[in-house]
């Protein structure tokens, strides 16, 4: 018998719509509220910390500080983006680790969902889609955070007329740093782990022991 | 068809694994065809191959060298997507472990193997209900497997192995967590099942009760099939071991 003919009963599987596999993700969010809540908590810090860096730079943009020349402006300067670069990478081996995690103690899961005929990009989609949610809901409460207590300290300080001089753009320009960044981050730490454990044959992946 | 008698066919499979820098043959050019609608129990000690022919039958694995047809079709020659086409619903699983999602309700559980198979989701609940209710779990569809006991979620398991109608169950040590009273239970289910369905299951096992309801037992040892023995021979043999418990 040759193989098409052999092939001709057995179908292709067919990729699932996106909505059944954000609706899966966003259910393993919510049962696993606190465990997600803590990977989230490490995100939401990393990018507070991102967004009062930038939020501070718009600050002091806006302060007549006649006394500070060109010289020692360069060094603030250099020294901010220095903190912002380590607080990056602070928060991205946070993260990497925290999706790591989350990924190998669901190997079993995994081989399950593909022995009842899950395809591999199938189970990639839902770790992306799952921490692309965390990503979004944690890098906005980061910002919140960030972004509003130095925004917050420098109207106690200089009033509330600041933020109208800063205007509302730039405000949320640093929110839309903070969401790329902090999103972008998480699926990326994600992506690896996922497809790794998706490419695994069933065996193997129901095998593992964590 | 004289070709269709047999769900499954093995031809000198042989699978191998790399230990560092040893090489184990776990298994050793197996032969086996199982007929359409048997209810086949492997068996051996652990270490023999037998959870690895398992995986091989099961498309869960590949063999290093020989192939496995079920329905006539290679294993070999599908790619990913026919392979999980195949698993979806051709053959259906049960794991020692049960395997359930922990996050899913036992009737999230029973139809995700057909929502992975594009049924519409008012269908696939109402299969599920079915399902669950043919191995008498009608009162708990809303139940996680956490509020579950042992025998429950393995029923709730072999519900889902059966939601797309496959041709072959595989079960993995079914019983093997599961006390005296609720394996044999279990087994009685699968039995029925059998029967009623016109279902082949295969199972690998080392629990002697399997044999009493097997049509054939495969016994394995070393990567080999030692001996296959007919429901003829098992008999006499059952009938002595009862006799020592």
């Amino acid at each position: 018998m040759n193989n098409t003919t052999a092939n001709a009963n057995v179908g292709r599987q067919v990729q699932l719509p996106l909505r059944k596999a954000f609706e899966i993700s966003l259910k393993s969010i919510r049962i696993r509220f606190w465990r997600s809540m803590i990977t989230a908590g490490g995100i939401m810090l990393g990018i507070a910390f991102l967004a009062s860096v930038l939020s501070t730079a718009l600050v002091q943009a806006q302060m007549p500080d006649a006394a500070m020349d060109a010289k020692a402006l360069q060094a603030a300067q250099n020294r901010q983006t220095w903190l912002v670069i380590m607080s990056l990478l602070v928060c991205t081996v946070g993260i990497t680790n925290s999706m790591l995690m989350s990924v190998t103690e669901r190997y079993k899961e995994i081989g399950t969902m593909k022995c009842l005929g899950a395809l591999d990009s199938f189970v990639v989609e839902l770790f992306i889609l799952e921490s692309g949610l965390l990503g979004v809901i944690a890098s906005f409460i980061g910002w919140f955070i960030g972004a509003g207590m130095i925004l917050l300290l420098a109207m106690s300080s200089h009033g509330a007329a600041i933020v109208a001089k800063i205007g509302f753009l730039p405000i949320l320009g640093t929110l839309g740093i903070s969401m790329v960044v902090g999103v972008g981050l998480t699926m990326i730490a994600t992506i690896a782990p996922a497809i790794r454990a998706a490419k695994m044959p069933p065996a193997m992946a129901l095998r593992a022991e964590i | 068809m004289s070709a269709n008698e047999y769900v499954v066919r093995t031809k000198d499979v042989a699978k191998e694994f790399i230990m560092g820098d040893q090489v184990l043959r776990a298994l050793d050019g197996v032969q086996l065809d199982i007929r359409r609608g048997e209810y086949i129990s492997i068996m051996g000690p652990s270490g023999s191959g037998k959870s690895t022919l398992f995986n091989m039958v099961g498309g869960l694995d590949k063999p290093t060298e020989g192939s496995v047809f079920i329905n006539d079709v290679d294993m070999a020659q599908l790619d990913a997507h026919e392979l999980a086409y195949l698993r979806c619903r051709t053959i259906g699983y049960i794991f020692q472990t049960f395997n359930l999602i922990p996050v899913m309700t036992a009737l999230e559980n029973c139809t995700l193997p057909m929502i992975f198979a594009g049924t519409p989701t008012e269908e696939a609940n109402e299969k599920g209900i079915a399902l669950l209710k043919m191995v008498g779990l009608g009162e708990r569809l809303f139940h996680k497997p956490t509020e579950l006991s042992g025998g429950q979620q393995q029923r709730v398991a072999i519900a889902r192995s059966f939601a797309n109608d496959p041709a072959i169950i595989l079960a993995d040590e079914p019983t093997g967590n599961l006390d005296l009273k609720t394996g044999k239970e279990i087994i009685t289910l699968l039995k029925r099942l059998n029967k009623e369905r016109g279902v082949t299951i295969i199972s690998a096992t080392h629990d002697l009760k399997m044999v009493d309801v097997s049509d054939r037992v495969v016994w394995i040892r070393d990567g080999k099939i030692e001996r296959i023995e007919e429901r003829a021979d098992l008999d006499l043999k059952v009938g002595q071991m009862e006799g020592e418990e």
